[in-house]
């Protein structure tokens, strides 16, 4: 299906990140926001409210986070695409909504625009310490999309993205920008709406007595209903079999956890979308995301420029974690190390310790926030990784 | 030889999810009673049951949506009214219903409780009001008389509870009405009301929860609660309710106490961006937000 041509604002701009992410959220169809402010995700709210009632849309400003969190929710089961969008402490407060959307298989999307924490951290200041959170934030086993803009062209399209992921998998995806990302303004093409391919929510063609609200189909995604259309269905947190009743069936329990992880899990490949530079040669990988690989590309180059074989791999979509090309890249002769340069003091290297297992030494460029690296630190730190292997040989 | 008795089926029992009987609640315990009221008033008030919606929070109280043969929703403890909220803007033409217990709606979900109140979103709150926390074992809540005993005010509960009409009303709901488990028509009655009206609506029923609040204060059983609320209750319809607060085993003063007009937050919405907008608006949510 295309985009609605009212919701595209088609054409060369100049935006910033979070001003993208809300025409992005506009092109994509969804006409219903609920947020509470927080500074450095306030301007694509700001940015919705202006234009969605021209749309025949709704901002409505919740009194807190978890509020925003779940009324996406009523929304969405009342027909509508819905997103909220927040900054690290009300992050931490959608935890429980994030559980809620994925046991009750609801699509939704959630921006974070991480800032530096922990707590109340550096407001106005960039970070990507909420990664890890990203994936394990809320209590119990599922798995959960997510994507990492590093432009403003980015936090346009993946925006998009994400509702399309969304509908797909019936899950909630998270869109995790960074401050610098949010606030940067760059150009942004929207392309028209006939270039816009938008995935339609799966409704169910069943009559009512036929209906259940989470018998699978074959990719393991359950076709949904919605709010007034004579189905009757029973919507709850608790674990539940597929005609959404509750049980403390351990059996039934294990079936729908498993299927929760798997819909997603199993397309983990298919899932994968990653940014390539130079990698055909490289000895040292680096490897970064949203605005870091901007400044690790740079470092790559510099050392390029000194004959050192580098290059950058960047996961473009983060969770589930890119694990069947690394695993590739790491078992290839003549790789020395991975440079894993991150905003935090340690999250997504731990997820490329795994999956390379030991094969080459993984080496972290922590930084604790406030700003990115330096291009110059990350040169140094790759040309020294080149040399320790030169001086083994 | 066997005899067939014949049971005429129960006139409610279309709106129950009868597949999932037996309900989780214990024997005397208010919640049923308040639940075939809600069964009833449907009935009565000829609503076109695929438009109605129910919403819950956690709680045995919050158990109501999962048997009512409706859309339902049972939501995360505390946060059925944001939900119902969301829902209800996305499609007004929907009749959404918060059935919940006091600690879901006015402990944890306080907050989501006077700010719908205030912008009046056009819910029905319906609050089972036990004066303790049911489903995790009778601690003690936002509702709990002075001096009571619960598990975790083992020496009585020093605190003094909300007023919950007082809360309501002055936090802006339209309608606002009181009953126990033993008012059943009254209750019946009061729920079409609300039904029939728009805005914020409450309807506090105060419920026995026999199994923790009366065992643990020694009063008797699911019928001496209901002994107790026919006893203490006195109707005063437009009682003021800053004066209608419960005391331990005191009297009770129920009855409609609110019942004014206010534009719901749709309409005002609406409105303003009509007024500002002017031939640019195109109408709002009702037409456009689903996709
Ligand atoms: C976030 C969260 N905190 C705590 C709980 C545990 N919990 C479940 S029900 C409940 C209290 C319910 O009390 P009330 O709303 O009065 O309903 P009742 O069971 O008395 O009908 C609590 C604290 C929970 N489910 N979620
Ligand atoms: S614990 Fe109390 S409120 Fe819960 S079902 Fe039993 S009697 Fe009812």
């Amino acid at each position: 299906m295309k985009a609605d041509p009212r919701g595209v604002l088609a054409g060369v701009h100049f935006l910033d990140g979070d001003q993208a992410c809300a025409e992005g959220a506009l092109a994509a169809g969804c006409r219903f926001a609920a947020g509470y402010p927080i500074t450095p995700s306030t301007e694509i709210v700001e940015r919705f409210a202006q234009r969605v009632p021209l749309l025949g849309g709704m901002f409505l400003q919740m009194e807190d986070e978890l509020a925003a969190s779940i009324a996406i929710q009523g929304a969405v089961w009342a027909g509508a695409k819905a997103f909220t969008v927040t900054s690290g402490p009300g992050f931490s407060l959608m935890m429980e909504h994030i559980g809620y959307a994925a046991m009750t298989e609801t699509p939704c999307v959630i921006v974070d625009v991480q800032r530096g924490g922990p707590s109340t951290g550096l407001p106005t200041l960039p970070a990507q310490g909420d990664m890890q959170q990203a994936r394990w934030g809320s209590h119990g086993d599922y798995e959960i999309i997510a994507l990492a803009p590093n432009s403003p062209q980015e936090c346009f399209d993946l925006t998009i993205e994400a509702f399309n992921l969304a509908e797909q998998y019936r899950t909630p995806v998270l869109v995790m920008m960074d401050e610098i990302v949010g606030h940067m303004t760059e150009r942004v093409v929207i392309p028209p709406a006939d270039q816009i391919e938008i995935v339609p929510r799966r409704y169910t063609t069943k009559p009512p007595a036929d209906y259940r609200p989470f018998a699978p189909e074959a990719d393991l995604v359950p076709a949904m209903a919605r709010a007034g259309q004579g189905y009757r269905f029973h919507i709850t947190g608790l674990t539940h079999d597929e005609r959404g009743y509750p049980t403390t069936n351990v059996a039934a329990h294990d079936r729908l956890v498993r299927r929760l992880v798997a819909k997603i899990r199993n397309d983990a490949t298919r899932l994968t979308r990653v940014e390539e530079h130079f990698l055909e040669d490289a000895e040292v990988i680096v490897l970064a995301y949203g605005i870091t690989s901007r400044v690790a590309l740079r470092a790559v180059q510099m050392a390029r420029a000194r004959g050192i074989a580098a290059g950058l791999l960047r996961p473009i979509l983060i969770w589930p974690f890119p694990e069947a090309r690394l695993r590739q890249l790491a078992s290839r002769a003549g790789l020395s190390g991975i440079l894993v340069a991150e905003i935090n003091l340690g999250q997504i290297v731990r997820e490329v310790e795994r999956c390379v297992g030991g094969r080459v030494p993984v080496r972290l460029a922590g930084h604790a926030g406030g700003s990115v690296h330096h291009p110059q630190e990350l040169f140094e730190t790759i040309v020294e990784m080149a040399q320790a292997v030169e001086i083994e040989r | 030889m066997s005899t067939e008795v014949y049971l005429p089926p129960n006139p409610v029992e279309a709106l129950l999810r009868t597949d999932r009987m037996p309900h989780i609640w214990c024997p005397g315990c208010g919640i049923g009673t308040t639940m075939n009221c809600f069964a009833r008033a449907l009935q009565q008030a000829r609503l076109d049951l695929d438009k109605v919606v129910i919403v819950s929070g956690i709680g045995c109280s919050g158990r109501v949506a999962g048997y009512a043969n409706l859309d339902s929703f049972h939501t995360t403890h505390g946060r059925a009214i944001p939900f119902a909220t969301g829902l209800k803007l996305a499609n007004p033409e929907l009749t959404v219903v918060v059935y919940s217990g006091d600690g879901d709606l006015i402990a944890i979900g306080g907050n989501h409780f006077i700010h719908a109140a205030r912008r009046n979103v056009d819910l029905k709150v319906i609050c089972v009001n036990n004066f303790i926390y049911g489903m995790t074992g009778g601690q003690v809540g936002p509702t709990t008389p002075a001096t009571a005993l619960t598990s975790t005010t083992p020496y009585g509960c020093p605190e003094q509870p909300f007023n919950l009409p007082y809360l309501a009303e002055s936090a802006g709901a339209v309608y606002v009405a009181r009953w126990t488990a033993y008012h059943v028509r009254q209750i019946t009655h009061s729920m079409v009301e609300m039904f029939r009206k728009r805005g914020f609506c409450f309807l506090e029923i105060l419920s026995p929860c026999p199994t923790l609040y009366q065992r643990r204060n020694r009063l008797g059983d699911g019928l001496e609660a209901m002994k107790y609320y026919k006893e203490a209750s006195v109707t005063r319809h437009g009682a003021p309710t800053k004066e209608v607060a419960i005391s331990f085993q005191g009297p009770i003063l129920v009855g409609k106490f609110v019942d004014i007009e206010r534009p719901t937050y749709l309409e005002l919405l609406n409105q303003q961006l009509a007024r500002t907008l002017e031939a640019q608006y195109t109408g709002c949510i009702e037409d456009h937000v689903r996709s």
